[in-house]
């Protein structure tokens, strides 16, 4: 009995591994495309946009959540929902701007930066990219346009990972009718 | 109790997807002599009756087909102009096929950005603010019901209006086109859904509401 216990468990952590290997193996592939680490930023970011995008639907049809008044609502979110949701981890949302359009995600437990370290010649890779690109893309089909980036990345040398999200403007010009 | 259609709009309102799951029959085949009774023209979809209403073929019922060749606008299959092959004498005793006409792709896509037109215009008509849009249209023989997302695709179902549990489909059509739709990394946003897939499922949860009133 506790054997097959043993084996389920195993089982989420495999899939898990597999999860991390696929992305590692993403990443080194696209060092040996694009060489240049900007290059390498700028294409995570891109396809995460392209996640974000198509990801943004599935949320919503599974999770119910209504429309967010405020960006404190879509940070809380994004942090406890969404990232619970598909990553299994619950970043934590600090460092709030006075003007309350920008805020932090510290992740403590990426799951995508398991087992890895960054080598010399590619200290300028931004990892975990594609999660920026993704949030970029996802609240982007929700009409509003945010900057993301990565202040300290623990790959880096820093203490955590911290994922900076700052609210541009609202994008009125595709607005389903009944949003203004 | 029936579902008679599905559409999905994109946010622009043009149709990215339809379906028509049953069409309430209104074929009338019957056996017709010399001369015919029935005043026929052709017109821009088919010839059409235009006088001499009787035994259930009505006005504006369209040929549907003639000795059972199916009819294509005004021509048969085999190439045949109907109306010369009506008013040829040796043809009779004939059996001709009648019906309402069929909408063409091109007639439902203009139906459907003329909803999201209409949907619009039911917001800004609204005396309170931020009203939602147009969530139930009825009428003595159907209902339209139709579910907008956050990011503004629309999913509309025309059912019998005693059918129950269409906002549930609207719900499970939602999970299945951000699932068999947007998770095909073929498909293109915005763009009409091509995916036997996405057929599939839709055919299976409108078959399971029909059923059951619930989706699984």
């Amino acid at each position: 009995m506790s054997k097959q216990a043993n084996k389920s468990f195993d089982n989420k952590k495999l899939v898990g591994e597999l999860f991390t290997l696929t992305y590692g193996a993403l990443v080194t592939q696209l060092i040996k495309d694009f060489e240049k680490d900007e290059d390498v930023n700028k294409q995570l970011e891109k396809m995460g946009y392209n996640i974000g995008v198509r990801l943004v639907e599935d949320f919503m049809s599974h999770s119910n959540t209504g429309k967010c008044q405020d960006l404190r609502e879509t940070a809380e979110i994004l942090s406890k929902v969404a990232f619970k949701m598909y990553l299994n981890i619950t970043p934590t949302v600090a460092k709030w701007s006075p003007a309350n359009d920008e805020f932090s995600l510290i992740l403590d437990n990426n799951p995508l930066v398991e087992f890895v370290e960054l080598p010399d010649e590619h200290r300028e890779i931004n990892y975990s990219n594609i999660l920026c690109g993704a949030i970029k893309g996802a609240l982007e089909m929700l009409q509003m346009e945010v900057l993301t980036w990565f202040p300290k990345d623990s790959l880096k040398g820093d203490d955590v990972t911290e994922l900076r999200v700052k609210f541009v403007r609202r994008l009125t010009d595709a607005l389903p009718a009944g949003e203004d | 109790m029936t579902i008679y259609s599905v559409y999905v709009v994109n946010k622009a309102g043009g149709l990215i997807f339809q379906y028509d799951h049953s069409r309430p029959s209104q074929e009338n085949e019957k056996t017709f002599s010399y001369p015919l009774e029935l005043k026929l023209e052709p017109q821009s979809d088919g010839v059409s009756v235009v006088f001499g209403q009787r035994d259930g073929i009505k006005i504006g019922h369209v040929v549907l087909s003639v000795n059972g060749k199916q009819a294509h606008g005004k021509k048969l299959e085999d190439g045949a102009d109907i109306m010369q092959v009506i008013s040829e004498e040796e043809n009779y005793p004939i059996s001709i096929k009648f019906g309402r006409p069929v909408l063409t792709s091109n007639q439902k896509i203009m139906m459907a950005s003329m909803f999201h037109s209409l949907y619009a215009i039911s917001v800004q008509l609204s005396p309170e603010h931020k009203s939602s849009g147009i969530h139930k249209l009825e009428v003595d023989t159907f209902s339209l019901q139709c579910y907008q997302t956050q990011t503004g695709v629309k999913f509309i179902v025309i059912s019998d209006p005693r059918q129950i549990g269409v906002d549930l489909l609207l719900h499970k059509l939602y999970a299945i086109y951000s699932d068999f739709a947007l998770k095909n990394p073929f498909y293109s946003l915005e763009m009409p859904i091509r995916a036997k897939l996405f057929d599939v499922n839709v055919k299976s949860s409108v078959e399971q509401i029909e059923k059951t009133g619930t989706v699984v």
